[in-house]
């Protein structure tokens, strides 16, 4: 990444709501899991890993908050904004099907930001540089977690394996939106601040292959990718997923505990 | 164990480095690379330790409860082997 050119706010707002937004409703979708996982273990991981991701999109909220100086708060970006607004990929906002589809949505996104918070990491801007080094860590454990459990499901029996194909089909039309540039990644990558979600692709094949490979499982092109998060076009359920996440904002705004 | 019963194993923690693993407890997992992943999720949450230790609970051979007296109330009446039955001479200083 070079450092010549600059970036402007609103393309630097842009790109960090782009990524709170992401952590956020992904951390969302996998506390829903909370008191209902399979076993007491998953019970505990899955949520382990939802606080990472809620962590990571509050670091990025707050400097977003800041870079946008009009005085709103995280909790402001978080709970405050209408479904148009949240620029997270879709991807992440898919509804979390069974455990084989929730592990795979896990891999796919781990196997995406491992590679960009590692570039992140000698971002030009220290903030994101510094929550990148953080995030790091937490999401090679997501990659090994949601790994080893694909490897299981897909090497399993006949019908983790039949979950596991279907999970596969299921996620294929998300996929390509993640790697997606655009006006904003090329800005921002020019200024040395994140990279191009494209350049990221042959770093999350080299994740995924070997994965998919001792699991048994075949990677599918899918006959059409979905778009538009980035854009603030959702599917049908993130309304239900905002409607959970802010009524208690909503009911009793600035409510603390 | 039943056949589709995923097997249990103890947990060991090392809280710092110099200190034994101790055992916390117990998870279930069907092999040990998920053994110790749960360990890792369910036992280490609050910063508790640097290392892990799974075993397979199978392969702990435990004493019999049944046992218990003959095994361990003999040594209550042997008071002798406390370093603390015998008086040290003044002469000794800190031993």
């Amino acid at each position: 990444m070079g450092a010549a050119a600059t970036i402007d706010r609103d393309t630097l707002l842009t790109l960090l709501l782009r990524l709170a937004d992401d952590h956020l409703v992904l951390g969302h979708r996998l506390s829903e899991w909370c008191g209902h996982a399979p076993m007491l273990e998953e019970d505990l991981a899955m949520p382990n890993m939802a606080l990472d991701l809620i962590g990571q999109a509050r670091a990025l909220y707050t400097y977003a908050a800041d870079v946008e100086g009009k005085g709103r708060t995280e909790d402001d970006l978080a709970y405050l904004r209408l479904e148009r607004e949240y620029l997270n990929c879709l991807l992440v906002e898919r509804p979390n099907g069974d455990f084989a589809q929730t592990m795979l949505r896990q891999l796919y996104f781990a196997a995406f930001m491992e590679p960009f918070w590692k570039a992140a990491a000698s971002s030009t801007d220290a903030t994101v540089a510094g929550i990148a080094a953080k995030a790091v860590k937490e999401v090679a454990y997501h990659i090994r977690h949601a790994g080893e459990w694909v490897v299981r499901l897909g090497d399993g029996t006949e019908e983790s394996r039949r979950r596991m194909e279907d999970a596969i089909e299921e996620l294929a039309p998300y996929l390509d939106e993640i790697f997606e540039d655009d006006p904003v990644t090329v800005q921002a990558s020019a200024a040395g601040i994140a990279p191009q979600p494209s350049s990221l692709r042959p770093a999350f094949d080299r994740i995924i292959g070997p994965i998919f490979a001792e699991a048994g499982l075949t990677f599918i092109t899918p006959p059409y990718s979905q778009r538009g998060g980035r854009k603030g076009m959702h599917g049908e359920a993130m309304g239900f997923l905002l409607a959970d996440l802010q009524h208690i904002q909503r009911t009793y705004p600035g409510a603390t505990w | 164990m039943a056949k589709n019963e995923i097997p249990l194993w103890e947990v060991f923690i090392r809280p710092r480095n110099g200190l034994a693993h101790k055992h916390c407890g117990s998870v279930h997992a069907a092999d040990e690379v998920m053994a110790l992943q749960a360990a890792r999720d369910v036992y280490t949450r609050r910063g508790e330790g640097v290392s892990i230790w799974v075993v397979p609970s199978a392969a702990i051979v435990a004493s019999d409860p049944l046992q218990k007296e003959e095994n361990f109330e003999p040594t209550a009446s042997k008071i002798y082997r406390h370093p603390t039955f015998y008086t040290v001479p003044d002469e000794v200083g800190h031993m």
